[in-house]
């Protein structure tokens, strides 16, 4: 860490906001070629190392859905640089003040590929009332495939034998340089059934939403949309059991932000 | 929300608030010293007032001065409480004495940009010396051994971009081979209020954060309307696929830039004064962090005498785009007794700096509109190259990627761009001569008619001698093709007078990792291309094929070796290097003390890069290998390659960068060592 200027090491300290991600600024700081030819005080002619940190609230939105409105939220953070970052994601929905549904995960990410980022990591889904846990670990994809559309790909290994895959992707259509059209579709697949979370096995759900955002700023874009939500396969027999919908068309309202 | 953001000047109504913003502050400028809301020096409209400094003892104090161009309060990084910091004139062999004081709470250095000069001179921190401590005073002592134009600035962290540059000019010994009544610097620059930590880690998290000129679904429908349905699909598809942007034009643009000419904003309105019949020379230095322009004077021939502070056979011509950190020298003649505008826009279009040239001061011509927004073409991308794990050399794609060539939002003539890498002739930029050269041969008409998938199938763009042999004779007859074929190792071998398509067979095997988005597969050897915007525009525009140095070669030695570097980047991560490794990830590159080496860079990238070599001359090399011009910084067009010969005559160790100064941040930087 030679080289580096100590108001610069400071400023990077106070945005690595935790201890959990220094060993990734660490791995940001890779031993330089930079040689310092006796000159050990000198500074790095360029300091191009930089570790920066991204928030992003993707969605937060209230749905119009049946039997009743709740709110919706899907949200993401890292810390790192070029390379190595640490990816934290996060989703849910609360239902009438309470939290219906929530998971999250940590993953170390690596850039692999111009466009793409080799994730590795855990999903925690947590226990809401009679709801059990589940812990899962996973392995995944994310980055711009061809034709732009930014994908999301993982594969989760949980315990007693479980199984799942999720596969997002979603695409933005700039109808004007700050209106945009953004068309999205998650899928999800377990590989056994887990009733106690009203899962059924193969393709569970799917949802298919399109949004469209205005850009008051590129940090922060409100938006309406519409998602057509379908359950599948066991899944949709143990909704249909407890008198829940297996598909449903719901309006979103809400807003994206990043800083 | 720092940064006060809009559309892009074409597409959306400017209001009021956008218009102060782009246009800046009429008064706007440095205001300490002068208090505020004072008129700062360089506002001031007599060129007799600004601070001029002349001698071989300087003394220059770097601090903050609080500045004020946009309307809003910000705080610049300045020399002597200016923006940009007072022109130094030096005289060609007089030892210069600069005694620079750092009044900063950080650690500053000066460059001076071009100067030939001892390695510990040069102000570069780390590779000179330690650079400038808070409080220290850094003693420069030199002799001056070149007359011309050049420039100074700050080799520290982001400060280029907070307003620590300055004009440099060298009095020659001998006299010019010109004459001229009256001389002006004229600097252009860009001001952000935004710090540049702010605006370089908004680049760093979104593709695109600047640019208000993407395609649009309203593009797309006017390229159906004028093209078919079809083609514009393919167009949208092939760039969609490929996952980058026809309008990559710029990284930071008019959202957050306002543009300078000698500190002042567009309505401040930097004016010089002439009388009739003088012969004006206007010294222009692109002082940018980030931004090309592209300079005219609507109504006036501009003789181009200078590049990069080096004396060249005079050329005339309208328009001249200048990258960052070249600079170029203009006689000029006024014949009427009108205000004349100097009018400099950057590339992307997003907005502009001006001034005027007039008879008095207060008077003010008419100022030109933007041109169109340019859309990047294939030709740009270097024909075809192979994505990320993506396989596009099939033949299947080759045609119409190559038909991809006319673009969304296409300038009259711009179906012509698709090749006219090999095409263009800048001596004869008439839409006639144009459209000649592409139905001479049909294997260019086929890559022009666009739909025909077939024309190149079988052919992968990799191999795809026939479309540069046909191109080439398009262009211009008789160089031997077959001297274009880059060696894998790197050689470029001459390939005619004029230059032609070059295949790169190679890239280095760094190139395949993250921080390389793109690969090119054909490039461009020639010169005489003018750039995206400029080609076939009606107007006689510069290119390096202009330029030709009133004196030949350093050493008449041909180069003992060939360095190929290529410029590498990834708009997506906003990661840039040389040959896909960043400066920290880099070994020195090591020359011999008077070594004669020949460096190669082949453009990776949809930008065009200023590349800077410090402390040694880079001497263009023609495209048949011959003496072209001597400069100090290299400007690389995208789908393109330049050759440019260096003699290692100055032992140390000198910075080498992309002088786009995120780009350098980013890692767009090598040491070379002359040992």
């Amino acid at each position: 860490m030679n080289g580096i200027r100590i108001e610069e090491r400071l400023m990077q300290m106070k945005r690595v906001a935790t201890a959990a991600v220094l060993p990734v600024a660490a791995l940001a700081y890779s031993p330089s070629g930079f040689a310092q030819d006796g000159h050990p005080d000198w500074p790095s002619p360029v300091h191009d190392n930089t570790v920066l940190t991204k928030v992003m609230v993707d969605r937060l939105e209230r749905r119009d859905a049946s039997p009743e409105d709740f709110t919706y939220w899907e949200a993401q953070a890292w810390v790192g640089g070029d390379i190595n970052k640490l990816w934290l994601k996060t989703e849910g929905a609360r239902l009438n003040g309470k939290t219906e549904d929530a998971e999250l995960e940590a993953y170390y990410s690596r850039a692999v590929a111009a466009f793409w980022d080799f994730q590795v990591g855990a999903r925690h889904d947590f226990s809401i009332e009679d709801t059990p846990a589940r812990n899962w670990l996973g392995i995944g994809f994310k980055g711009l495939a061809p034709y732009r559309f930014e994908v999301d790909a993982t594969l989760y290994a949980g315990t007693k034998g479980r199984s799942a895959a999720r596969l997002k992707a979603e695409y933005d259509l700039l109808l004007t340089q700050r209106l945009v059209l953004m068309p999205e579709a998650e899928f999800n697949l377990y590989g056994k059934a887990d009733p106690e979370r009203g899962l059924g096995s193969g393709l569970t759900d799917s949802a298919v939403t399109l949004r469209v955002r205005y850009e008051f700023a590129r940090e922060f874009a409100p938006y309406v949309g519409v998602t057509w939500e379908n359950k599948y396969g066991g899944t949709a027999d143990q909704a249909r059991a407890a008198g829940a919908p297996t598909h449903d068309t719901q309006y979103v309202v809400g807003v994206r932000a990043w800083w | 929300m720092k940064i006060r953001r809009n559309g892009s000047a074409r597409s959306e109504s400017i209001n009021p608030s956008r218009r102060r913003f782009v246009q800046g502050l009429a008064a706007g400028g440095a205001l300490a010293g002068f208090g505020f809301l004072e008129r700062p020096v360089w506002a001031l409209n007599s060129p007799a007032e600004r601070q001029v400094l002349s001698g071989t003892e300087f003394d220059l104090v770097i601090g903050e001065t609080p500045v004020n161009f946009t309307g809003k309060m910000g705080v610049a990084t300045t020399v002597n409480g200016q923006v940009p910091a007072p022109e130094l004139r030096w005289r060609e062999g007089d030892t210069v004495t600069l005694r620079v004081t750092n009044r900063l709470k950080h650690s500053t250095s000066i460059h001076w940009h071009g100067i030939i000069l001892p390695n510990n001179m040069d102000g570069v921190p780390g590779l000179s010396y330690a650079g400038i401590a808070p409080g220290e005073t850094f003693t420069y002592r030199f002799q001056v051994n070149q007359s011309g134009t050049y420039w100074y600035h700050s080799h520290s962290g982001f400060q280029e971009q907070t307003g620590h540059y300055g004009p440099l000019v060298i009095e020659p010994r001998t006299r010019d081979p010109f004459t001229y009544d009256r001389d002006y610097v004229v600097m252009l620059s860009d001001w952000t209020d935004a710090s540049p930590e702010f605006v370089f880690s908004r680049l760093k998290k979104m593709d695109g954060y600047y640019n208000y000129v993407q395609p649009t679904v309203g593009d797309f429908m006017r390229d159906a309307d004028k093209h078919g349905m079809g083609q514009a699909w393919d167009r949208r598809m092939m760039w969609d696929r490929m996952r980058m942007s026809p309008r990559d034009l710029a990284d930071i643009s008019g959202a957050t830039y306002t543009y300078l000419m000698n500190g002042a904003t567009p309505s401040g309105n930097w004016s010089g004064v002439f009388r009739r019949g003088e012969k004006v020379r206007l010294r222009f230095i692109n002082g940018s962090a980030m931004s090309f322009f592209d300079v005219r004077i609507p109504g006036m021939k501009m003789t181009v005498v200078a590049a990069d502070g080096v004396n060249v056979h005079p050329v005339p011509v309208d328009e001249f785009r200048i990258g960052v950190a070249e600079t170029y020298d203009v006689i000029v003649e006024p014949s009427e007794e009108r205000a004349y505008t100097i009018f400099a826009q950057s590339v992307d279009r997003s907005g502009y700096a001006r001034g005027t040239l007039a008879p008095r001061q207060g008077m003010e011509g008419e100022v030109p509109p933007l041109d169109p927004v340019p859309t990047l073409t294939m030709a740009d991308m270097g024909m075809m190259h192979d994505m990320e794990g993506m396989d596009m050399g099939g033949g299947d794609h080759a045609g119409h990627d190559m038909g991809g060539a006319p673009a969304a939002g296409a300038m009259p003539g711009m179906d012509h761009d698709g090749h006219d890498m090999g095409a263009t002739s800048n001596a004869a930029p008439a839409p006639a001569s144009m459209s000649g050269m592409d139905h001479s041969g049909h294997d260019m008409g086929a890559m022009n008619g666009t739909s025909s998938k077939s024309a190149m199938a079988g052919s992968s763009m990799n191999g795809s001698a026939m479309a540069a042999g046909n191109m080439s004779g398009a262009a211009q007859s008789g160089h031997d093709m077959g001297g274009m074929n880059m060696s894998g190792s790197g050689s470029m071998s001459s390939s005619g007078a004029g230059g032609g398509m070059m295949e790169v067979k190679h890239h280095p095997a760094t190139e395949y990792g993250p921080g390389t988005a793109m690969h090119v597969s054909m490039v461009s050897t020639r010169l005489d291309d003018p750039g995206v915007g400029l080609r076939n525009n009606g107007r006689r525009v510069l290119t390096y094929a202009d330029l030709k140095s009133l004196d030949g070669w350093l050493d008449p030695r041909e180069p003992g070796r060939t360095i190929e570097l290529h410029l590498t980047g990834n708009m997506e991560r906003y990661m840039w290097s040389f040959d896909g490794v960043k400066f920290s990830d880099a070994e020195p590159i090591k020359l011999n003390y008077g070594e004669r080496v020949r460096i190669v860079l082949v453009n990776d990238t949809m930008m065009d890069h200023p590349i800077h070599l410090h402390g040694l001359w880079s001497e263009i090399e023609s495209p048949d290998g011959g003496f072209q011009a001597r400069k100090h910084t290299v400007v690389v067009k995208p789908g393109h390659a330049v050759s440019y010969r260096v003699l290692a005559d100055a032992r140390g160790r000198w910075a080498y960068h992309c002088h786009l100064l995120y780009h350098m941040k980013a890692g767009m930087f090598r040491e070379v060592h002359v040992v």
